[in-house]
């Protein structure tokens, strides 16, 4: 009993002071909310477009766009670029509630979360959420799993991930959604009482991510579903998704 | 006939040869072969077929852990051939993955099972026949019948943040006969979009396999491509990937031993363990900046270095973790009531762990020998633990604390790794892809062997690519453990397995 009591000890008190105190540090070479220089940018060049594993990257009037529901965050566009016309800052804030809003242009400003409906006030109080997995590599769900944990403890702010969607407010959604996974995926969706929100978490949910265009999938859930949050990344960060869900419960702006 | 009767061409890992020199044998001897080899102790990886003109080619790949050698042999086959399985069990996942895949019927399997359910929206199999059309998860299940005989349907969408997979268990009362797992639910079609390739996409495909096993497959993946097109990675960039790779087992291994804790209600040690594993995957996210190790481990090499000054750090964060890993862990060997829950359950024979060709922590958790580190290195020594074969019960227990053994061992091997780097570049770039050959690697993943077969066609394009997560070989392995425990007991079970859905489906 001592060594239990002595170890409590030892073990500390982890959980992030977050959002009252500061987010926890990123590592240095985090890959977070893209910005493009329009003046770096040489519009003939196509360099970065040629390099991208899934297509993220386009060119509307000669003026790069990139798409962070389609994007890996793998890095391969800025290694390629060589006049730095874009760069991977390292803003974790990439979660908003409309699809079009994933597109960063050379004119994107700061990122500011307005819901695409009004959301009813007692979310803001409790939400629980139904994870669904429809195809997903278990990245994206290691890092929902993982705010559950002492470290991040959403449960703090009456976040929860639920076993039965009966007792659920929405679907947080990972994956392309594989055919074999899209009855399963629309019956949870069906048992879960109204009011209820769907969010997508990481590439694949989005668009399809790496998987995109595979006749195996159904390239997200986006054309399944009537989508609330879009939290990109390959897989987001659990800072990333946490940032989602307190702008849902209006935590934070 | 003894073994020796056999000639087969012999790879070492990741090995390369020209196509034509795969040992062609009649179907009979290759069953033979495969049959009395794995008899005498090898163990069969990878089995598969590719399609040629009218007929098909079966290859096997038949992995000798004593001599560290890979055994490459084909045949041709029509559209039937004997099944091995009541001779060989370990061939019971690929003959119906084969069944599956090219249509080739194994005569006589004695459970002639889908095993993904092969579904695509694409119109060609939206036109098909609805009897054509496979439907995930209905398929035949075992049926016990009686008074007080019942069954329990579990999934695809189980009750927490995870994967989907189908269980059915047959009982009675508290008493499980039989389990069964059908999966399927996760086909992503990678080894399809992997054809023709290697594409820009496909070092990406590797790493979304099985998103907690991406170093391990996007290392075997690149030793292949590397083999294929002669270029020899610097030492470095060797060095670098095996940290994470071990970094990736511990923190793995450690968010398991904790969530072990949390199925037996024991709180202190899952606590401490889910903030634990977060460190580890933080540490990985210094080198790459992803904690998965996205983007780290690339053909030629790696894409991120590290210097002098983050080694250091990374021993300091490494030493700091591992202590209170060391601290939360130990709690549960030193507690009865978990001991009591742990020891005794979901027990597997040695005998069972050869028959049905586990791998990885479960197989060592038996009694039996094999590392794919140790005994199919690839230029750093690794040491498994003898340790680690010293519990060999096969039960919860064993896997549990083999896995602390090996978190111990990896503890060591990292720092030692970091404080020795060696002054090299990190990246060689590839040259062209041979035409014709084919190639074999193997890494040993957190859950045991990952084994990954290439074959490119005259263009030096891939016209077969054959991936087998570790999970392929040990799901049936949870199903046998399961026999005769309390269905209550399933979750305690999973866990200390805990095998990948979509590294199984692809």
């Amino acid at each position: 009993m001592f060594k239990t009591i002595l170890t409590r000890i030892n073990q500390g008190y982890r959980t992030i002071k977050y959002p009252d105190g500061p987010a926890p540090p990123l590592p240095v070479r985090f890959r977070g909310r893209p910005k493009i220089h329009d003046s770096k940018c040489d519009s003939a060049c196509t360099k970065c477009m040629d390099v991208c594993p899934t297509s993220a990257l386009s060119k509307v009037d000669g003026k790069l766009q990139l798409d962070m529901g389609v994007c890996l965050f793998c890095g391969k566009c800025t290694a390629a670029c060589p006049n730095e016309a874009l760069e991977f800052t390292r803003d974790h804030r990439l979660a908003c509630a409309r699809r079009e809003e994933l597109i960063i242009t050379g004119d994107s400003k700061e990122p500011v979360y307005t819901p695409q409906r009004e959301l009813p006030a007692f979310f803001n109080k409790s939400f629980k959420m139904r994870q669904v997995s429809a195809a997903g590599c278990n990245a994206c769900e290691a890092d929902c799993n993982v705010l559950t944990t002492v470290g991040w403890d959403i449960g703090r702010f009456g976040l929860q991930f639920v076993a039965s969607p009966r007792h659920s407010d929405g679907l947080a959604i990972t994956g392309p959604v594989s055919e074999n996974m899209r009855s399963a995926l629309l019956t949870t969706y069906e048992a879960v009482p109204h009011p209820k929100l769907v969010l997508l978490v990481g590439s694949c949910a989005i668009s399809g991510g790496v998987f995109k265009d595979h006749p195996e999938t159904h390239n997200g859930a986006e054309n399944l579903l009537p989508i609330d949050l879009y939290i990109p990344g390959c897989p987001p960060h659990p800072l990333t998704i946490l940032d989602g869900l307190l702008k849902i419960i209006q935590r934070i702006k | 006939m003894t073994v020796e009767t056999y000639k087969t061409l012999d790879l070492k890992n990741a090995g390369t040869a020209n196509l034509g020199d795969v040992t062609q044998m009649s179907l009979e001897d290759f069953r033979q072969c495969i049959i009395s080899r794995v008899k005498a102790g090898m163990r069969l990886s990878n089995m598969f077929a590719a399609k040629k003109a009218d007929t098909f080619i079966l290859y096997a790949v038949l992995a000798d852990d004593n001599e560290s050698v890979l055994s490459v042999l084909s045949c041709e086959s029509g559209k039937s051939y004997d099944s091995m399985t009541n001779d060989c069990p370990q061939a019971h996942m690929f003959e119906r993955e084969i069944y599956e895949q090219m249509g080739i019927m194994p005569e006589g399997h004695p459970w002639l099972k889908p095993v993904r359910f092969l579904n695509d929206n694409s119109t060609e199999n939206k036109n098909k026949a609805k009897t054509k059309r496979p439907e995930i998860g209905r398929t035949d299940y075992f049926e016990v019948t009686g008074e007080e005989v019942h069954e329990v349907a579990v999934g695809p969408v189980h009750a927490g943040v995870i994967e989907p997979g189908h269980f059915r268990f047959q009982c009675h009362g508290e008493r499980v006969f039989t389990l069964e797992i059908s999966l399927g639910y996760q086909h992503r079609g990678i080894e399809k979009a992997v054809l023709a390739g290697p594409h820009k996409r496909t070092i990406h495909h590797m790493e979304a396999l099985s998103g907690d096993t991406t170093i391990g497959h996007t290392t075997a993946y690149c030793q292949n491509i590397e083999k294929l097109s002669n270029c020899t990675p610097p030492a470095k960039a060797l060095a670098i990937r095996n940290i994470m790779l071990e970094l990736e087992r511990m923190a793995n291994h450690i968010g398991d031993l904790g969530a072990l804790g949390a199925d037996v209600g024991y709180l202190p040690t899952s606590s401490y363990c889910g903030a634990i594993r977060g460190d580890m995957l933080n540490i990985t996210a210094m080198v790459c900046g992803n904690r998965f190790g996205r983007g780290i481990v690339v053909p030629g090499g790696v894409a991120w270095d590290i210097d002098e000054k983050l080694a250091q750090e990374m021993v300091e964060r490494v030493q700091t973790t591992g202590d209170y890993a060391k601290e939360a862990i130990d709690m549960l060997w030193e507690t009865p009531s978990v001991m009591a829950r742990f020891q005794g359950v979901g027990a597997l024979s040695l005998q069972t762990c050869r028959d049905i060709g586990l791998v990885g922590p479960a197989a060592r958790a038996c009694g039996l020998h094999i590392d794919t580190r140790q005994d199919h290195n690839f230029g750093y020594p690794y040491a498994t633990p003898e340790a680690a074969y010293e519990t060999h019960t096969g039960d919860v227990y064993a896997r549990a604390y083999v896995r602390w053994l090996e978190i111990a061992e990896s503890l060591k091997f990292v720092k030692r790794q970091l404080q020795t780097l060696p002054n090299t570049p990190i990246y060689l770039e590839p040259g062209p892809i041979m035409a014709n050959k084919i190639a074999v690697s193997l890494t040993e993943g957190w859950r045991g062997e990952v084994c990954h077969t290439a074959i490119t066609d005259k263009d030096g394009n891939f016209s077969s690519y054959k991936i087998v997560d570790p999970s392929f070989h040990n799901w049936f392995g949870l199903a046998l453990a399961l026999r005769e425990q309390e269905i209550s007991d399933f979750p305690l079970c999973n866990k200390s397995f805990n095998l990948s859905y979509c590294g199984f489906d692809l």
